[in-house]
C-alpha cells in the first residue's frame, strides 16, 4: 500500500502551539470524566441518528477507540495515531455504506460535547474567571485539527477503495479471448473513455500478432452509451485490425445505440456489423472458412 | 539500399530492413515495378516489419507500388505491420485501401494464393 504512505504527507499534522501546563489540565479532565464523556457522546451519536448501519454495541467500541485516541492525540499534539485508527476504521465501514457526512458528524459531536464539558467545568471557577477562555483556546485549535484529520483520512481511504476498484474494473473489463484457431472474441463491457480505448486496441493488436488471427468479433453488448468519441475509437480499433490482417466484425449494438450513431451521422459503413455475438461468431466462421487454403466452393460465397 | 529482394516462384518479396528516406522509396517503388514486369510475378509481397513509423510518404508510396504493380500484372500485399505503427497509422488518418494487410510473409502468401487461384480480387 504505497498509495497510502504518500497520501499520509497531505494531512496536516503540525499540533497547534498550545501551554503544556493547561494541556495537561485538560486532558487529566477529559481522562477523569471519561464514562460520562463518552456516554454522553454516544447519546448524541443515536439521537442524531449517525451511523445507523452499526449495531449500538458496536458503536460503543468504537467510540471508546476513537475517545480514547483522540484524548492522546490532544495531549501529545500528534494526530498520527488517531490518522492511523481513522483509516483503519474508514476501510471497515465504507463498505457498510456509512457517508462522509457521518463521519464528520460524530467526529464534530465529540468536540461540542468535550467543549460543554470544559465549558461546563470551568465557567464557575472563581480563582481565575479568565481560566475557561484560555483552556478553550488551547482545546480549540487541537479538536479542529483532529476533526480534520479524521475527515482527511476518511475521504483519503474512500478514494483509495475507488481507485482500486476502477483499476479491477480496468482489468476484468479488456480480456481478448480466442475462441479457436484464428478467432478472437473481445467483449466490452462498461463505460468506454479515450484511455481505455486506446489501451483496448493495443491489448486487441497484441492479441491479434500472438495468436495470429485473421478475424475478431468486437462485442458492446455491455456497452450502455457510446458517443462520438467511443465510435471513433472503436472504427480506428478495427482500421488497425485490418492494418494487421485480422478482419474485424462489430456485434451487440443495440437499437437505441444504433439510433444515436445515426443521429450523430457516423458512417460506420467500413465495419461489419451484425447484430448479436452468436451472428458475429457465425460470420466470423464463414469468412475463416473462405479464407482457409483454395477450395473452389468457397470462393462463390467470398464475393460478397 | 537496406531492402532484400527474393523471388519466391510466381512471386516477388520486398522485405525493407529499416527505415528508408523519401529517395529511397521512390528508388524501391520503381525497382519493384521494373521486376515485376521483368520476372512476369503475379504476386509482390512487402513486409514492413522493421519499419517503426509509416508516414504519409512512405503510405502512398505502398499504395502507388501497389497500383503500379497491378497495371503490370501483379496484386500486392503488405505485410508485418506492427501493433503500434498500426495504431499510429489510424490515429494519423493514413489508410492503405485499397491494399491488403496481412500478419506476416506466411499469411501474404496464403492471401496471394487464393487470390491467384481463384480469380477473385475482392478476397481478404
Amino acid at each position: 500500500m504505497e498509495a497510502r504512505a504518500s497520501e499520509g504527507t497531505k494531512v496536516p499534522i503540525t499540533a497547534p502551539a498550545v501551554d503544556p501546563e493547561l494541556l495537561h489540565e485538560l486532558v487529566d479532565h477529559l481522562r477523569q470524566n471519561r464514562e460520562a464523556l463518552r456516554e454522553e457522546w454516544v447519546r448524541r451519536i443515536t439521537e442524531a441518528k449517525l451511523l445507523s448501519v452499526m449495531e449500538p454495541d458496536e458503536i460503543f467500541s468504537e467510540v471508546t477507540a476513537v475517545y480514547d485516541n483522540y484524548v492522546t492525540a490532544l495531549e501529545t499534539g500528534s494526530v498520527e495515531t488517531l490518522q492511523e485508527y481513522a483509516r483503519d476504521l474508514s476501510e471497515r465501514i465504507i463498505p457498510r455504506g456509512v457517508e462522509t457526512d457521518e463521519v464528520l458528524g460524530i467526529v464534530l459531536l465529540l468536540r461540542d460535547v468535550l467543549a460543554r464539558s470544559l465549558f461546563v467545568n470551568y465557567e464557575r471557577d472563581q480563582r481565575d474567571p479568565d481560566l475557561l477562555h484560555r483552556i478553550l483556546d488551547s482545546y480549540e485549535p487541537a479538536a479542529n485539527s483532529i476533526a480534520v484529520t479524521v475527515g482527511v483520512s476518511f475521504v483519503d481511504e474512500r478514494e483509495r477503495i475507488i481507485r482500486e476498484q476502477q483499476e479491477a474494473i480496468r482489468e476484468l473489463s479488456t480480456p481478448v479471448l480466442q475462441v479457436r484457431e484464428r478467432l478472437l472474441i473481445l467483449p466490452i463491457i462498461g463505460v468506454l473513455d479515450s484511455a481505455r480505448a486506446r489501451q483496448l486496441t493495443e491489448q486487441l493488436l497484441g492479441a491479434i500478432r500472438d495468436n495470429r488471427a485473421r478475424v475478431v468479433v468486437i462485442d458492446v453488448t455491455g456497452v450502455a452509451t457510446i458517443d462520438m468519441t467511443v465510435a471513433n475509437h472503436l472504427v480506428q480499433a478495427v482500421e488497425a485490425a485490418r492494418l494487421m490482417g485480422a478482419s474485424a466484425i462489430l456485434t451487440g449494438l443495440s437499437s437505441g445505440i444504433a439510433q444515436t450513431l445515426v443521429d450523430l451521422g457516423l458512417d460506420l459503413g467500413s465495419i461489419q456489423t451484425v447484430g448479436d455475438l452468436q451472428g458475429g461468431l457465425e460470420e466470423a466462421e464463414r469468412l475463416l472458412a473462405t479464407s482457409a487454403p483454395p477450395a473452389d466452393e468457397a470462393s462463390a460465397r467470398l464475393s460478397r | 539500399m537496406s531492402v532484400a529482394i527474393l523471388h519466391h516462384g510466381e512471386y516477388v518479396i520486398a522485405s525493407i530492413q529499416s527505415d528508408l528516406s523519401d529517395r529511397e522509396v521512390m528508388a524501391l517503388r520503381d525497382d519493384l515495378a521494373n521486376r515485376v514486369g521483368e520476372r512476369r510475378a503475379r504476386g509482390l509481397i512487402v513486409d514492413v516489419a522493421a519499419l517503426d513509423v509509416i508516414d504519409s510518404f512512405v503510405a502512398r508510396a505502398l499504395r502507388t507500388i501497389a497500383e503500379t504493380t497491378q497495371m503490370r500484372g501483379a496484386e500486392t500485399v503488405i505485410v508485418g505491420i506492427q501493433p503500434d505503427v498500426a495504431i499510429a497509422m489510424v490515429q494519423f488518418r493514413l489508410n492503405l485501401e485499397p491494399l491488403r494487410a496481412a500478419l506476416d510473409l506466411d499469411e501474404g502468401i496464403q492471401i496471394l494464393d487464393r487470390l491467384l487461384h481463384r480469380g477473385s480480387p475482392d478476397a481478404r
